[in-house]
């Protein structure tokens, strides 16, 4: 038995039983990550050594013990660099823990290494981390997704069991569909943003990323709930999220958006996704068509809010405090300047001059303030659906991994391919991200994610439907080539 | 100058973001091509609809005004680019 192979369930079990112990589980991913990572690069840094002594210490008694969880580069771990794949915060030691990785520990988990990410989660292909490229597991010459990718491309090539990512505009999802495992954005409020180096404040949700729809309920389990250090943060009743994972799709009203298989989906991943849903309908659920009739405006309100609140939130990289500062600045302005073009790289420059000029004297009520109307409209567009339906189900992303450097001169593009993942975020909604086969591209098979949406704070059904899907989805079949 | 040019370099002064002439160039092109895109939002009739802040509004969440610890001094500092006697040091301000 390969060690590396199994979810977190699987080894929770096998610690439990006395077969292996977490030490046993670290060694033999450390073996699996030297020889994989020289091709995937999903690793900033790794401390292998304090990550051995707490699997020595492990109480595989608690909820999540002795189970190793890798971090996205944006979560801070006390002691360890936080960058956010960033020059400018090169050198930076995270003085805390956040409030997610404070609960993993107290879960007995053990939150290890920094993985890759687009520098401040801006971008969805890793390709904008200022560290370097990460690449598919499935095929090295293609882009793992993002902004999670360093997170998506670790857990399927085998080299941990599951991994902390950020969502604002599917940057768990749509790299958990490009990779093939399972990813979960919560409702907005679930989890406690303490200590995620922020993107887009209204938007931003740290979830789960791993190879079954059970370990990230278990995570989720783990880090949910109220935190004092989150004003945003909701104090809701505890919940088992594995509670309804023995259900199945027997009457499960499934809708199916009209404006999401229309133009500009690949024929494959189309194919892909409506043989899943066949599937779907297959073990007994009911399929609805219904209609989010604001769709086509979800990208033009996602690109305002999200980088109107970037601009202010990437303010505090001054190169006063923390980070990167210019050397010999003349006087204060030309420090701000120099330090923030010199620690900044493409895409985050060109979103906070998007999010400045939106928020800019004679622009504001133009752009932001009508987005956030808009906003609202795609809001209730979900609310009606959830009055007839279970949960949606849709694709995750339009299409399959494209080849590392196809889309770096067309922002407008890859912005666009974000059209199925971003509205959860807008609308405070939660959604997960399940692989349902593979697609071919010029030769190359790769994996399609099938995307289930519930209505907010509805994660313990959701969990559930996408679990029952998971059962029949033949995706345990399939082999990572890596 | 058409609706969806964008003056990057003013821009990128209020951003206390400083650019190259090349990266200026550059995403005036983007950036018009992008906010062309978003001109879709202007089909929609928004009259009495209210704008979404964040999608669970809570209001004035507060906690017991209770001392805790902070974070150590020199931990603090230890991030900062430029120290000296606990304070951190920057470009004369006043003159």
């Amino acid at each position: 038995m390969d060690l590396a192979t199994l979810t977190l369930d699987e080894l929770q079990k096998g610690f439990r039983a006395k077969a292996f112990t977490p030490v046993d589980v670290l060694r033999t991913l450390e073996l699996r990550i030297e020889s994989t990572e020289p091709s995937v690069h999903a690793f900033l840094t790794r401390d292998f050594q304090e990550a051995l002594k707490a699997a020595e210490h492990a109480d595989v008694s608690l909820p999540l013990g002795g189970l190793p969880i890798g971090i996205k580069d944006a979560i801070n771990v006390k002691g360890h660099p936080c960058t956010s794949a960033s020059r400018i915060l090169e050198g930076y030691l995270a003085p805390y823990d956040a409030t997610v990785i404070a609960r993993l520990k107290t879960a007995g988990a053990i939150p290890f290494g920094r993985l890759n990410m687009d520098e401040f989660a801006m971008g969805s292909s890793t390709e904008n981390s200022s560290a370097h490229i990460t690449t598919n597991p499935w095929d090295s010459s293609r882009i793992p997704g993002g902004s999670s990718g360093g997170s998506a491309a670790a857990v399927t090539s085998l080299e941990l069991p599951a991994a902390l990512g950020s969502d604002t505009g599917g940057s768990i999802r749509q790299p958990a569909s490009l990779c093939g495992c399972v990813g979960l954005k919560p409702s907005y409020g679930r989890v406690s943003r303490y200590g995620l180096i922020a993107f887009a404040s209204s938007l931003d949700q740290i979830g789960p990323l791993a190879r079954s729809t059970r370990d990230c309920a278990m995570i989720l389990n783990a880090i949910a709930g109220r935190d004092p250090m989150d004003s945003t943060s909701l104090d809701l009743p505890e919940e088992d999220f594995t509670a309804r994972l023995d259900q199945d799709l027997k009457g499960v009203r499934l809708g199916i958006p009209k404006e999401y298989f229309v133009e500009g989906i690949n024929p494959a991943v189309r194919a892909t996704v409506e043989s899943a849903i066949k599937k779907c309908s297959d073990a007994g659920a009911e399929l609805v068509e219904i209609s989010l009739p604001h769709t086509e405006y979800a990208v033009s309100v996602y690109y305002i809010i999200a980088t109107a609140e970037a601009s202010a939130n990437l303010a505090r990289f001054d190169g006063v405090r923390y980070g990167k500062r210019a050397e010999n600045p003349k006087d204060l302005m030309d420090l701000y300047l120099r330090s923030r073009e010199e620690g900044f790289g493409s895409e985050v420059k060109r979103r906070i001059i998007l999010g400045t000029y939106v928020l800019s004297s004679g622009y504001h009520d133009a752009y932001y303030l009508r987005a956030q109307k808009v906003r609202t409209l795609i809001r209730r567009d979900f609310e009606a659906a959830f009055e007839k339906v279970d949960a949606i189900v849709c694709p995750t992303s339009p299409e399959v991994a494209f080849p590392i450097g196809e889309r770096a001169n067309d922002p407008l593009k890859m912005y666009l391919a974000d059209i199925y993942t971003i509205a959860a975020n807008l609308a405070g909604i939660c959604g997960i991200s399940v692989p349902c086969g593979l697609a071919e591209d010029r030769g190359a098979k790769l994996p399609v994610g099938l995307q289930f949406l519930a209505k907010s704070l509805d994660e313990a059904k959701l969990l559930g439907i996408a679990n029952a899907y998971e059962s029949v989805s033949g995706w345990k079949d399939i082999v990572s080539p890596i | 100058m058409s609706s969806h040019d964008i003056n990057v370099r003013h821009v990128a002064r209020l951003a206390r973001l400083a650019l190259t002439e090349d990266e200026i160039k550059t995403f005036e092109g983007q950036l018009g091509r992008v906010l062309e895109h978003i001109d879709l939002l202007k089909k929609l009739d928004v009259t009495d609809v209210e704008p979404t802040a964040h999608t669970h509004p809570v209001y004035n969440v507060t906690r017991e005004d209770v001392p805790g610890p902070s974070l150590p001094r020199e931990t603090v500092l230890a991030n900062a680019p430029r120290t000296a006697n606990n304070l951190i040091i920057v470009p004369k301000v006043v003159e």
